[in-house]
């Protein structure tokens, strides 16, 4: 188990959607960069992601990885937010069978697992569907 | 440059190998490769591995297979580029002999990977994808070539059966491989039915946890000629890499990495698509071999299903993929996959492939990825 600082690094971008956006080609960076990789800028401005978007791919999850044991069945999908950036998380509140391309959904703040036994209980954003 | 060639092969059958710790089955299948090429010495060697630290505990394993191979004090290298590891050893074997530094170099990948459970061996293959943005929410290796898969399918119209026919293809040609880890058929029910892993990728649609090695000594061309070996040169290497994680790409259904990768390879070779009779790609999933297929511009893009569903990447198809049986039935020690694949196409071109012959191959190319596609090496070798 690693200490929590690796967490609480991430927190502005896993409870707050934090991005930035390099002024000089348009294009923002979930998560944030140091250097943009179109054109090279290192003067990279704070900005938010877009908290509404659409699914562009999505799967079903039924052997999960360790931190997920008790969770399988979920869904995981990539989304693409309405400012253009790919975002990948899970998909809930929504059946299975209603998961399609190019359906809508919004970012909501929820725990995603715990770290077991005196760990840290582990939150982020998760997708719900958007009606 | 000094031009290379390949003088010495190894393997052993793949699978779980209980009874075998990594060192045993990495010495066995090196020593193999050392007395195929009937050398004395090496000057150097390249071990491809990724995990080695989460699978068996053990890191700083370069130095510890020197060793135990009997080859202290030569310099020994690991390399990690996640499942491209075993090919990148080639690779740096290859720049390590053309530049002139090395005369003999032993490359080889090994993973031991049965002594864990599955869901820490899926924690384990996770770590090649980006443990922030893509492990964290609980994806998974099948799970992101399954995102691959569904927007292949959503995009191109390819279909749940053509996904399918590459497993059946793969394991009918691994039927005939007695080193594969799993050497029956299969059919498109058995595959469409089998035990769902991440929709819609199923058991059969994903390559197995393998126990295994692969080993390969390289030397100048110049050199081999003086040992009486058939020359089986490598011309052309290339190397890319791409955003680890899938969200990042532009197009999650092309392997960008790969295309470069083989733009590389294709140019030092200076040979074309077409030119190349035998390919050996990274099928770690169904979907991996057609993505491949189109990145390295065997076919165009979208058209992989139906070229596979039409026969036409058999091995006696008029583009046969992955003869060995691939990684899908001949198993995956995800490292040491890349050098498999030379293992096989050096076994192609010398006519030595028995039942699973490509007639006439003369001209040869190994694809191998790491993680969902981030790092690609691409080989091309050819028969004197």
């Amino acid at each position: 188990m690693s200490t929590p600082s690796r967490y609480w690094r991430e927190v502005p971008q896993r409870y707050r959607l934090e991005a930035n956006k390099c002024e000089k080609c348009n294009k923002k960076f979930f998560p944030p960069r140091l250097i943009c990789p179109e054109c090279g800028n290192r003067e990279l401005v704070k900005t938010k992601i877009a908290e509404k978007g659409k699914i562009i791919s999505h799967t079903i999850i039924r052997v999960p990885p360790s931190q997920y044991k008790d969770q399988a069945p979920y869904a995981v999908g990539v989304v693409e937010m309405d400012d253009g950036v790919n975002v990948m998380g899970q998909i809930v509140d929504c059946d299975f069978e209603d998961l399609e391309v190019g359906m809508r959904v919004k970012i909501e703040f929820r725990k995603l697992f715990s770290q077991g036994h005196s760990g840290i209980l582990c939150y982020g954003y998760k997708f719900v569907p958007d009606s | 440059m000094r031009d290379v060639a390949v003088i010495g092969i190894g393997m052993t059958k793949w699978g779980e190998l209980w009874e075998k710790s990594l060192r045993d089955i990495y010495v066995e299948t090196a020593l193999l490769a050392i007395d195929d090429a009937g050398v004395d010495h090496i000057d150097s060697m390249y071990v491809g591995s990724m995990s080695s630290g989460i699978f068996v505990g053990q890191e700083h394993i370069a130095s510890l297979l020197a060793d135990y191979l009997g080859c202290a004090p030569v310099p020994s290298t690991r390399v990690e580029t996640a499942c491209a590891s075993g090919g990148l050893a080639l690779r740096l074997g290859f720049m390590e002999v053309a530049s002139g530094m090395s005369d003999i170099v032993l490359v080889s990948g090994v993973e031991k990977m049965t002594d864990v459970g599955g869901d820490k061996a899926t924690y384990a293959l996770g770590t090649a994808a980006d443990q922030e943005y893509e492990c964290y929410h609980g994806i998974t290796f099948p799970g992101l070539y399954a995102l691959m898969a569904v927007a292949h399918m959503n995009k191109y119209g390819t279909t749940r059966e053509q996904l399918a026919e590459v497993a059946v293809k793969n394991h009918r040609n691994g039927s005939k491989n007695p080193l594969a880890q799993f050497p029956f058929e299969v059919t498109v029910e058995d595959v469409i039915n089998s035990v769902k892993i991440a929709d819609p990728l199923r058991i059969l649609d994903c390559s197995p946890i393998t126990d295994g090695a692969a080993a390969a000594i390289i030397c100048p061309v110049e050199m081999a000629k003086k040992l009486n070996k058939p020359v089986v040169k490598v011309i052309g290497s290339g190397h890319a890499t791409d955003a680890i994680a899938i969200s990042q790409r532009k197009d999650m259904t092309w392997l960008e990495a790969t295309y470069r990768a083989g733009k590389s390879a294709y140019e030092m070779a200076q040979k074309k698509p077409k030119d190349i009779d035998v390919f050996e790609v990274h099928d770690c999933f169904t979907i991996a071999e057609l993505c491949v297929m189109e990145a390295l511009g065997i076919v165009e893009k979208g058209k992989s299903g139906e070229a596979v569903e039409k026969g036409r990447t058999a091995i006696d198809g008029d583009m046969p993929v992955n003869p060995s049986g691939g990684l899908k039935s001949k198993g995956h020690p995800v490292r040491a996959t890349g050098i498999a694949q030379a293992v096989e196409i050096v076994k192609q071109l010398s006519g030595e492939s028995e039942e699973r012959q490509v007639k006439g191959a003369r001209i040869g190319l190994t694809q191998n990825m790491g993680g969902s596609g981030a790092s690609t090496v691409v080989h091309i070798f050819e028969k004197e």
